[in-house]
């Protein structure tokens, strides 16, 4: 659809524009503010320049959360997208049943965070949950609390429990968007069932998986409580990631001047991140 | 038809693997903290309503439910408000700096919560919000505004413009338009915005945990206080837990149908 040039939109969009910038541009002016000095308590605030943005680009201990960071973004749009669409494609398309299992499906998203890590902490230990209980009685050695892999693991799959659901059903309402007609022509036309997933079903869910992908993606990386309740980060730093870091920089040592540098550097990846992502799909939109 | 069979039993197994956890926690909330803590039972044993009799009759707790309650009415409230002309205006208006303006916006739904906690908590405290429902509501009106001009923005290309035109031809102004004509003919966008909106507001604690101390603390951040001198209260933790989840609930009954007729407009 062709739209008309009018500045007059502006009015529309003012309310929205007041708010957000209200919520964001000042406490974001804040952050810039501490970022470039060094504080030591009230009135005791010295200008530092780049320094800490210096410190920061250069810590071992940030650049270690970072790689965990993105391994663990990857892995959960690795994992959650494919299944996301494949539980789609299995739900029933309508009456009774297709309700039931939208809402049944949706109950892991209603459950606030700490709520999430709550559950798994209790659910996935040994001797009195039932999912580290039924893996130690397949034999396999398991223990979150312990080690590394197990509690990195656990906090993947805890991710996939909680979130696949979205995926599902942003898919699935792009499913039932698709008119009858393109499946009874794919049937005149004898089509496989793959090659109606590939060139009806996949090209219809297109916009749909990008916020699915955008949200994944956004959310994964900003990915705080949960992990926080279920491992406390450890063992080790083994599920410290960024958010987690920056957290206990900020509050728990008060280390201001160097937190707030890592914030904007924090925001500046994901924004870079969401605006190739963002690009790369409009550009594919406008070639068509 | 055999077909259709495998797809049911593979949603199945996928449900029940879903709600495990979710039963576990159920299973939890009716035992004794000593029937939790003393070994593996698939169900309770001793079944016990005690963990949830704590909750109902302190008000510390289920004030904690009003709370967050307030909070996400008010945000859902608000981001609907806002976000429906600006999403209109982005459907069917060119104007300066538009494009700019839609992704700073998106921007601010990318922006870590963590990074905005100590800013967030100086600004609302600098102009005596702190610890009310609003300045909550309004804290995460930053990540579902966005998301909400978002969505309705697919909608809303969905609809021709000719609807529009021909209100105008009758005889109607903009707001009696927009009200009367417009927003029923996207009303499924209404709902899953509102979902959205609801969904994200209610399970959000990080923020909602700093800028609140008494009067607006959220459920989420009662909880916490379970953790005693004799160690984690874990039945009525879970019992608290459960709780959490029946309000969600609720929200997805209403719009299932919204849900499932969705996207049909406009994005997809």
């Amino acid at each position: 659809m062709d739209k008309i040039p009018d500045n007059r939109a502006w009015w529309l969009v003012l309310p929205v524009f007041l708010l957000v910038a209200f919520s964001a541009l000042i406490p974001l002016m804040t952050v810039v503010n501490y970022s470039v000095q060094d504080i030591f308590g009230p009135g005791q605030a010295y200008y530092v320049g780049t320094e800490w943005f210096k410190e920061v680009l250069t810590d071992q201990r940030l650049q270690d959360s970072l790689i965990r960071q993105f391994a663990f973004s990857g892995a959960v749009l690795l994992i959650q997208i494919p299944l996301g669409i494949g539980v789609a494609l299995m739900m029933p398309k309508s009456g009774i049943k297709g309700s039931l299992c939208l809402i049944l499906v949706a109950i892991p998203l209603l459950i606030p965070w700490n709520v999430v890590g709550t559950i798994w902490q209790i659910f996935a230990r040994g001797d009195i949950g039932l999912f580290g209980w039924a893996v130690n009685q397949a034999g396999i050695d398991y223990n979150y609390t312990g080690d590394t892999v197990d509690a990195w693991l656990t906090v993947l799959l805890m991710d996939v429990w909680h979130w696949t659901p979205l995926v599902a059903l942003l898919c699935y309402s792009g499913l039932r968007a698709i008119p009858e007609a393109f499946y009874q022509a794919a049937e005149i036309d004898r089509a496989s069932k793959w090659a109606v997933f590939r060139y009806i079903q996949l090209p219809r869910l297109k916009s749909v998986l990008i916020i699915a992908v955008l949200l994944r993606f956004m959310d994964s990386f900003m990915i705080y409580i949960e992990p926080f309740v279920l491992t406390g980060g450890g063992p080790g730093s083994s599920t410290t990631f960024l958010s987690q870091t920056l957290t206990t920089m900020a509050i728990g040592q008060f280390d201001l001047g160097r937190a707030a540098a890592f914030s904007l550097i924090y925001f500046l990846i994901v924004l870079l991140i969401s605006w190739l992502f963002f690009t790369a799909i409009t550009h594919a939109d406008k070639e068509k | 038809m055999r077909q259709t069979g495998y797809k049911n039993i593979g949603i199945t197994i996928y449900i029940l693997l879903l709600l495990t956890p979710v039963y576990w926690l159920l299973n939890m909330s009716f035992k004794t903290n000593r029937e939790i803590l003393g070994g593996l039972t698939l169900w309770p044993q001793n079944f016990t309503f005690d963990n949830y009799a704590v909750i109902f009759t302190d008000p510390s707790w289920y004030n904690g439910y009003l709370n967050s309650m307030a909070y996400v009415s008010i945000n859902v409230v608000i981001t609907l408000l806002v976000a429906l002309p600006a999403a209109y205006a982005f459907s069917r208006y060119k104007f300066l700096g538009d494009k700019h303006l839609f992704f700073w916006l998106l921007s601010n739904r990318m922006a870590p919560p963590a990074v905005f906690l100590l800013p967030f908590f100086q600004l609302y405290s600098s102009i005596g919000l702190f610890d009310t429902h609003i300045a909550v509501a309004l804290a995460h009106c930053l990540f579902n505004v966005p998301l909400a001009v978002w969505i309705l923005e697919g909608f809303m290309k969905g609809v021709p413009r000719e609807y529009d035109e021909m209100a105008y031809i009758d005889g109607y102004s903009f707001p009696k338009f927009f009200i009367k004509v417009f927003l029923p003919m996207i009303r499924s966008g209404i709902g899953v915005t509102a979902f959205f909106a609801f969904m994200f507001s209610w399970v959000e604690l990080l923020l909602a945990r700093t800028l609140t101390s008494v009067d607006a603390q959220p459920i989420g951040a009662i909880m916490t206080r379970t953790i005693g001198a004799s160690g984690i209260d874990w039945g009525v933790l879970a019992a608290a837990g459960v709780l959490t989840i029946i309000p969600g609930l609720l929200v997805i009954w209403f719009v299932r149908n919204h849900v499932a007729k969705g996207f049909a407009l406009g994005r997809v």
